[in-house]
C-alpha cells in the first residue's frame, strides 16, 4: 500500500477510480500462537520461476513457488508498467520476503515456513474474478497444513 | 492505499506508507523487513476484527521522488535529438557501456532479473527494432504472441539498465530512476516509439499493450 498523495497525479486519479466492492461478509477466525504457525506468502507480484509459464497480459492463474528456491530463480512477469521493481531487482524480499520468514522459524516467532508459496498477477482482478483461484489456492494451503498467510501486494 | 482497504474491509490488514511494487519497504533492509513481516503477523492475535493497522515508519532512504544524490553510473551519450534516431544502434552502444556495471550488480546480488523474455539482451532490444520496421513480424517465440514477446523484450532492456544502474553504490530512488530511463537513454527512446507504434495496431493485444503497458502512466505524456 501507498500513500495516494505520494503518488504522480496521474497514478492518483487513476486508483482513485478503481472499483472496490466490499466483501459481502465480515469472516474472522482466531488461530494458535503465532510461534505455532506455518505461514505461507500469497504474492500478487506475478512472480514464478525462471523456467515456468510467464504470466499472459489478462491471467488469473496462479504460480507455484517452492519455498526451498533461491531468489536467482525467481523472475516477475506482471503485465503493469506503473509500479517500481527496482526493489526486487535488488532484493527479492521486497516482495517475497522468504529470508525474513526463515529467519523468524529459526528464532522461534512463528513455527514454521511453508513447503510452497504461491503468486498471481494481480493487475486489477475484482475479487469474482480471482474468486476461483482464492479458492483452489486455500485448498492447496491446507493440504500443506498452513494456518498463516502473508498476503504480499505490489 | 488506504482508502482502498477501508472500502474492502478485509479481515485483517497491515497498511504500510511505502512505494507501489515495495510492500515491506526497501531493498537489502533486512531488520526494516522484519518488522513489517512482524507487524503483520502479529494481527493474527487480534481478538477481534476487521483490524486495519498502520505501519508507524516510513521506508529507509527517503521519500521516492526525491532526486538528489544519485547519478548515471556511465556517462551516455546524451540522447538522440529527435525520437526517431533512437534504433537499435543507439541502444546496443549503451547496453555495451553498462554492461560492467550490469555485470557487477549481477555478481553482487548473485542473481539477475533480466531474461524473462527468453532472448538475449541484444536480441531483445533488435526484436524492438524490428517491430518499428515492420510491424507484421511473427513472434520469435513458440507460444508466446508478438504482444507478450514485445513485454518481456522491454521488460529485460528496463531490467538491464535499471540493474546496471543500482549497481553503483550510493542512493538510487526509483522515481530518478524511472526519470533517467524515460528520458535520457536511447532504450527508453525506443520503448516510446515501439508504444506509439503499438497504440496504432488493429490487432487488440499490441494496441492494449501500447496504451496500457509499456510506458508507465507517469509518463505517458512522452508519447508521440
Amino acid at each position: 500500500m501507498v500513500r495516494l498523495n505520494d503518488l504522480p497525479d496521474t497514478d492518483a486519479r487513476h486508483l482513485r477510480t478503481k472499483e472496490c466492492p466490499p466483501f459481502d461478509s465480515e469472516p474472522w477466525v482466531t488461530g494458535p500462537p503465532l510461534a505455532e504457525r506455518r505461514v505461507a506468502i500469497v504474492t500478487s507480484a506475478g512472480l514464478h520461476r525462471r523456467d515456468d509459464r510467464s504470466f499472459d497480459m489478462r491471467d488469473t492463474g496462479y504460480r507455484v513457488i517452492d519455498g526451498t528456491l533461491s531468489a536467482d530463480a525467481l523472475v516477475m512477469t506482471h503485465s503493469s508498467s506503473n509500479f517500481d521493481r527496482t526493489g526486487f531487482q535488488q532484493d527479492v524480499n521486497v516482495v517475497f520476503p522468504i529470508d525474513r520468514l526463515r529467519e523468524m522459524a529459526a528464532a522461534g516467532e512463528i513455527g514454521s515456513v511453508a513447503r510452497f508459496h504461491y503468486s498471481v498477477m494481480g493487475a486489477g482482478w475484482l475479487p469474482h474474478e480471482i474468486e476461483p483461484t482464492a479458492a483452489e489456492l486455500a485448498g492447496l494451503l491446507k493440504e500443506d497444513a498452513v494456518n498463516a498467510v502473508l498476503l504480499s501486494p505490489v | 492505499m488506504r482508502e482502498h482497504t477501508e472500502k474492502l474491509n478485509p479481515p485483517r490488514a497491515l497498511w504500510v506508507p511505502f512505494e507501489l511494487g515495495r510492500p515491506v519497504g526497501a531493498p537489502g533492509e533486512p531488520a526494516f523487513q522484519r518488522r513489517v513481516i512482524e507487524a503483520a503477523l502479529g494481527l493474527l492475535a487480534a481478538p477481534s476484527g476487521p483490524v486495519l493497522e498502520s505501519f508507524p515508519e516510513d521506508a529507509p532512504g527517503g521519500v521516492s521522488d526525491d532526486h538528489s544524490g544519485w547519478v548515471c553510473p556511465v556517462n551516455l551519450a546524451p540522447p538522440p535529438a529527435a525520437a526517431e534516431a533512437a534504433g537499435a544502434s543507439a541502444v546496443l552502444v549503451e547496453v555495451d557501456q553498462l554492461r560492467p556495471w550490469y555485470q557487477l550488480g549481477r555478481e553482487q546480488r548473485g542473481r539477475t532479473t533480466v531474461g524473462v523474455s527468453g532472448l538475449g539482451i541484444e536480441a531483445a532490444v533488435e526484436l524492438l527494432a524490428a517491430y518499428l520496421d515492420d510491424p507484421s513480424i511473427a513472434s520469435p517465440r513458440d507460444g508466446l504472441s508478438l504482444a507478450q514477446a514485445l513485454k518481456f523484450a522491454a521488460e529485460d532492456v528496463k531490467a538491464w539498465y535499471l540493474e546496471a544502474a543500482t549497481a553503483r553504490p550510493g542512493p538510487a530512488r526509483s522515481a530518478a530512476l524511472t526519470d533517467w530511463f524515460w528520458r535520457e537513454t536511447a532504450a527508453g527512446a525506443l520503448l516510446l516509439r515501439v508504444a506509439s507504434a503499438c497504440c496504432r495496431s488493429d490487432v487488440a493485444g499490441l494496441k492494449a499493450l501500447g496504451e496500457k503497458s509499456l510506458v508507465p502512466r507517469s509518463h505517458a505524456s512522452l508519447l508521440a
